[in-house]
């Protein structure tokens, strides 16, 4: 049980809350509270668009614990417009539709179960192919 | 009756915002039939099948980004999140709490979910108009949103689908479209249930049609136009609850509706009949397409027995802020058709242990 973990990781899971640097404009993400750019202090709350494209990726067949039940999936490296490189998800999309390069938009999902049927659910990013305007 | 029995608030109150959400899979109705061995005419084309990782709660969520987006308020401006659902994904834990951290509303709201079959997101709709209109907040979200289930092999499993709307109620004047009343008719009908710990909900089959929803459904939607003086001629949309393509378009011919008012909001073909959200994402297609003037009404129905009616004016700030986030039938046109082996999985159907 990670309750505890889930609860304090909430805000940057379900929103992808990151930070922004006050002294260099860097934005920040996980946040850590020193900017990775310049090494000071960086603790301003900055919300991300959830905008990127793929950087790299590969698909899972055999999951970790708590993630066997949506095998097979995509797991990529996203570049964000904002600049930060995250590890995330894909979801709704095929594995032979994924390109590197591909824009991809945050989507807030369900990770995992926390344990079995019993546990709590554990909600979080994911990436999906940017949504497309019907003509 | 002397009494107007219209609820109106005391304050006018409209749409600000509205967003809409379809899961990406679908299943054909004949594809079920073909598992099934059903004969005859199929009720719908095909339904909506959420994801793997897709839940009320994160339907949710994304319906209130679009209808934010829509209404271009910052979300701590919202005093409400209140979500209308049969399918919650706790038995006890508030899904309205998951939906108001992920769009950062909280701590300063009021959360919580509500419960009445197909009605749970106008019943919410309705809550968040009196909170806005007796001037205890400006701005409460409404969501009504299901993955609904049907035991494999019913009539039901080929039309329960997933999918629902957001809607930011708040002061008329800052609003897209008016809502100048609203009525309710409510009844003890036992037309469709589900028990604690039971997986499928169960129907009264011979209910379900005139006593239950037909019945509901006209007297909801006559009162109301007989109460404000209206007839179906000064409408220019209309949408009913649709637990498939045949109910609702019965019930709008014998209030007197024509095709092309009902048209826009028929998604039941297309999608099946995602139960909270089935009428209010009706309304989400109709806003789409509907110019500053136009009115609408809107008429709900949850079993048990219920139907919300409501009348709607749309007004010139549709035009500013339809194209801020994507629209019903953009989610409607993305789709990934899937057999029923796969929506076994998908549903949780197959057994694992
Ligand atoms: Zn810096």
């Amino acid at each position: 049980m990670e309750i505890p973990r889930h609860w304090r990781l909430k805000k940057q899971r379900y929103g992808l809350i990151g930070e922004v640097c006050p002294h260099c404009d860097s934005k920040i993400f996980p946040p850590r509270d020193i900017c990775p750019d310049c090494g000071k202090e960086a603790k301003d709350e900055f919300a991300f668009s959830g905008a990127g494209e793929v950087y790299s990726y590969t698909t899972i067949y055999n999951a970790p614990s708590g993630f066997e039940h949506t095998i097979p999936y995509t797991v990529a490296l996203v570049q964000l417009e904002e600049g930060p490189l995250i590890t995330a998800q894909l979801t709704d999309v095929d594995e032979e539709h994924v390109s590197i390069g591909m824009p991809v938009e945050m989507v807030t999902r369900k990770l995992r179960e926390d344990g079995d049927e019993r546990g709590m659910l554990v909600y979080g990013y994911k990436f999906r192919p940017k949504l497309v305007v019907a003509a | 009756m002397t009494e107007n029995l219209l609820l109106k608030p005391s304050r006018p109150v409209g749409i600000i915002g509205y967003g809409a959400y379809v899961p990406r899979y679908r299943i054909p109705a004949t594809e079920i039939a073909r598992v099934w061995k059903g004969g005859g005419a199929v009720p719908i084309k095909e339904k909506s099948v959420p994801g793997l990782d897709e839940d009320v709660a994160t339907m949710s969520i994304e319906a209130a980004r679009n209808a934010i987006a829509r209404a271009g308020i910052h979300a701590h401006q919202l005093r409400a999140v209140w979500v209308g659902s049969e399918s919650h994904p706790y038995a006890v834990k508030p899904t309205s709490t998951i939906v108001a951290e992920a769009i950062g509303v909280v701590p300063h709201i009021q959360a919580g979910d509500w419960e009445f079959a197909c009605k749970a997101g106008t019943e919410a709709m309705v809550a968040a108009m009196g909170l806005v209109g007796s001037e205890m907040a400006d701005y409460a979200l409404a969501i009504g949103m299901d993955t609904a289930q049907g035991k494999p092999g019913d009539a039901l499993e080929y039309t329960a689908a997933a999918g629902g709307a957001a809607f930011v109620i708040g002061p008329a004047e800052k609003s897209l479209a008016v809502i100048e009343a609203t009525y309710s008719y409510v009844t003890d009908t036992p037309d469709f249930w589900r028990r604690a710990y039971q997986k499928y909900p169960e129907h009264g089959s011979r209910f379900t049609g005139e006593p239950a929803y037909f019945e509901h459904v006209s007297k909801a939607t006559e009162t109301l136009m007989g109460e404000l003086g209206t007839t179906p001629d000064d409408y220019d949309y209309a949408i009913f609850h649709q637990p498939n393509a045949k109910f609702p378009t019965r019930a709008a011919k014998m209030l007197g509706f024509k095709q092309e008012q009902w048209e826009p909001g028929l998604l039941a073909p297309v999608i099946g009949n995602t139960y909270s959200g089935a009428a209010i994402i009706g309304l989400t297609a109709t806003l789409d397409i509907a110019k500053p003037g136009d009115r609408i009404l809107m008429t709900s129905f949850g079993s048990g027995a219920g139907a919300d009616c409501m009348s709607i004016l749309v007004t010139d700030e549709l035009l500013n802020r339809r194209d801020k986030a994507l629209k019903t039938q953009d989610y409607i046109a993305r789709r990934k058709e899937i057999d029923y082996a796969t929506y076994a999985r998908m549903r949780g159907k197959i057994t694992m242990k």
